[in-house]
């Protein structure tokens, strides 16, 4: 048994005190910005990537890891808690969680979401161990014209699954693979958009831009409005679910999983789709599906396993194709990068002990997350209060001194102002950055995948269409932004992100 | 011109994404084409250029077209704050080090909430240095400048 062994050996990577350290502060810290108002998970580890340098490349991943999944949960808590949910993935679990909040069984909403959680992320590692290497076994076959279209397959669907207007935000995307070729052209060594500034030779830096679109900008936009936070938090009875409602939950767990693991591995997505998905689908199979929008403990389940698998899964093509799913996937590989990785299908097989480590490490950071929410629940609660004006001069700080120390250069802090501005001028009109910072990620591989497919080809343009695979992907591509720009479909679109 | 203009958003989206493509081809023209089995470092971005151009187009005359919603206002107190107080923090990073940098950028942008209390800024700025020197520069061994350059050091 090749899994045995691997998983073998993937404990034996994670579960060196190193390591447990890492994922325990990961999963930790994500849990605090998922509680914490006004701070996403791609912004997080953006401000983090710079703390984790200093690591060993497990260590690093396995804490990166940590805090993103982490970040999923803590997003739960305050749905429940308080009706505002600390990410995008938790939105849904607000119309339920809080319900069953307001009925007095807060501590029920709350352990069905971990439970819920623990159980959908235990299978979608089992997922990401059983289809990793299969897939990257079909990944070695990839030539550079496969790659490409998965590439252009990969952006269209980032493209289908944002907010706001298509036409836009395939312009967002082009903009990023422009920027990305910012730096030195690796055939010639030509300096390309560089204005002669020597600091950009290298192109620029991933986190500059993502502290500046997701970070810098957002602050400014929730300095718009500064809400009053509710501080009035729910109080927390009893934990325990009665029998009724563990059998109520048992189902739409089940379904929530399938479907949360299913959508997770779609590019552009990550875990917000497959929360939706799942609690449409649930209020529809559901028998108890009237109850929904009234506190349904299955509302608070489906969504819940949805979400963490899905956070879970989106690792499989980041993994074992080095195509990211979503920002935080990209930020990863920028991570990597830096740590001398280089992602793709080949990391299994040079680096098992990297890869089966992270596999099993979620699987522990999970376990990880029960611990530290159900008992210490009272503690989150307390920091979903902090006031968002001490909040963001401490993220502006670690954004700065982070961004300093990349490099040790003034100019990164100056580019992430300006990037900070741009992304504000996009968020005014609409235009979502995360399909920018994926272009921006994987500009540079496009490119040069496209000059070695025409080089193999001798400039035949065709070649993306007469390998099956290459057209299979490109096909699926454009039958995505087709579907999402009928007009029946672009209405469904735009209600669910609606609501 | 305003009356014209029935999506401000669609506009100006159009306009920028016009800008950036029109400069990009323009600044690319000296690096050479090539051909497509053998590709310049021009051609690539060319390519991205003209569709960028003909997206910014499109999103241009739709503007004049179809009703949309109007851009809405910027917080300008808040933008100008937490650039100008980010540039500042570069600039005298080095010089005056983050002993003093650190403490003018969590002053100058908190100044930009509107909750915004002289005695609590002073204990966040106190608070936020006293930690970075002590994560960042003791913790992670990053070598920050704690007391900068114009102080002799």
């Amino acid at each position: 048994m090749e899994l045995i062994a691997n998983i073998g050996l993937g404990f034996s990577t994670a579960l060196t005190p190193v390591n447990l350290l890492y994922c325990l502060a990961g999963v930790f810290l994500g849990t605090l910005i998922g509680v914490l108002p006004g701070l996403g998970p791609t912004a997080t580890i953006a401000m983090l990537l710079p703390v984790t340098f200093t690591l060993p490349p497990v260590s690093a991943l396995i804490m990166l890891a940590g805090i993103y999944y982490g970040s999923q949960y803590g997003g739960s808590t305050t749905s429940i808690l308080v009706n505002v949910p600390g990410e995008a993935a938790s939105v849904v679990t607000t119309l339920d969680g809080y319900q069953m909040a307001l009925k007095g069984r807060a501590g029920v909403a709350l352990t069905t979401a971990a439970v819920g959680s623990f159980f959908a992320g235990t299978v979608a590692t089992l997922l990401i161990a059983l289809f990793a290497s299969p897939m990257a076994a079909i990944a070695l076959k990839f030539g550079p014209a496969e790659f490409f279209s998965l590439i252009v397959l990969g952006l269209l669907a980032a493209i289908v699954l944002s907010r706001g207007s298509l036409l836009h935000a395939v312009g967002m995307v082009v903009l990023g693979l422009l920027l990305g070729l910012v730096g030195a052209d690796v055939n010639t060594g030509i300096q390309r958009f560089t204005f002669g500034i020597p600091q950009l030779a290298d192109g620029i830096g991933f986190v500059v831009v993502a502290m500046g679109m997701f970070g810098i900008a957002e602050i400014i936009r929730n300095l718009e409005n500064e809400e009053h936070r509710s501080t009035i938090v729910s109080k927390i009875t009893s934990l325990m679910p009665t029998r009724e409602d563990w059998k109520r939950m048992i189902a739409p767990i089940l379904r929530g999983t399938a479907i949360g693991s299913a959508l997770g591995i779609l590019p552009g997505s990550g875990s917000i789709l497959g929360a939706f998905a799942a609690y449409a689908i649930e209020k529809k199979v559901s028998k108890h599906g009237k109850e929904f929008g009234t506190g349904a403990i299955e509302g608070v389940a489906a969504p819940e396993s949805a979400n963490n698998a899905g956070a879970q899964t989106s690792f499989i093509p980041m993994l074992t194709l080095g195509i990211p799913s979503n920002p935080v996937m990209a930020l990863m590989i920028g991570a990597m990068i830096i740590q001398g990785i280089q992602p793709g299908p080949s990391v299994i097989t040079e680096q098992p002990a990297l890869f089966w480590g992270i596999v099993v490490s979620m699987w522990i950071g999970n376990l990880f997350l029960i611990v530290l929410n159900l008992p210490m629940i009272g503690m989150w609660v307390r920091m979903v209060s902090v006031p968002y004006h001490y909040l963001f001069p401490a993220i502006l700080v670690f954004c700065g001194v982070g961004v300093f120390s990349l490099n040790n250069t003034e100019f990164d802090i100056y580019l992430m102002a300006l990037f900070g501005l741009l992304g504000y001028v996009f968020v005014k009109l609409d235009c979502e950055p995360a399909p920018m910072l994926l272009a921006f990620i994987l500009g540079p591989l496009m490119e040069e995948y496209m000059r070695r497919a025409l080089l193999l080809s001798r400039g035949d343009p065709m070649i993306f269409l007469q390998r099956p695979i290459s057209a299979t992907l490109l096909a699926l591509g454009v039958l995505a932004i087709v579907a999402a720009s009928l007009p029946m479909f672009y209405k469904k679109r735009e209600e669910a992100f609606r609501e | 011109m305003s009356q014209l203009i029935r999506n401000g958003k669609d506009f100006w989206t159009g306009a920028i994404y016009i800008v950036f493509g029109s400069a990009a081809i323009i600044i690319s023209r000296d690096y050479g084409m090539g051909t497509a089995v053998k590709m310049g470092p021009a051609y690539f971005p060319t390519i991205l250029s003209i569709l960028l151009i003909l997206i910014g187009v499109i999103s241009l005359v739709r503007s004049f077209l179809k009703q949309g919603s109007p851009v809405g206002a910027f917080a300008l107190k808040g933008l100008v704050l937490i650039i100008t107080s980010i540039i500042l923090f570069g600039v005298i990073v080095r010089g005056a080090g983050v002993i003093i940098a650190l403490p003018a950028l969590v002053i100058i942008s908190s100044y930009a909430s509107s909750r915004f209390r002289w005695q609590y800024a002073l204990v966040l700025a106190a608070g936020l240095t006293v930690f970075c020197i002590l994560i960042f520069q003791k913790g992670l061994g990053v070598p920050l400048p704690i007391l900068g350059s114009w102080f002799g050091q």
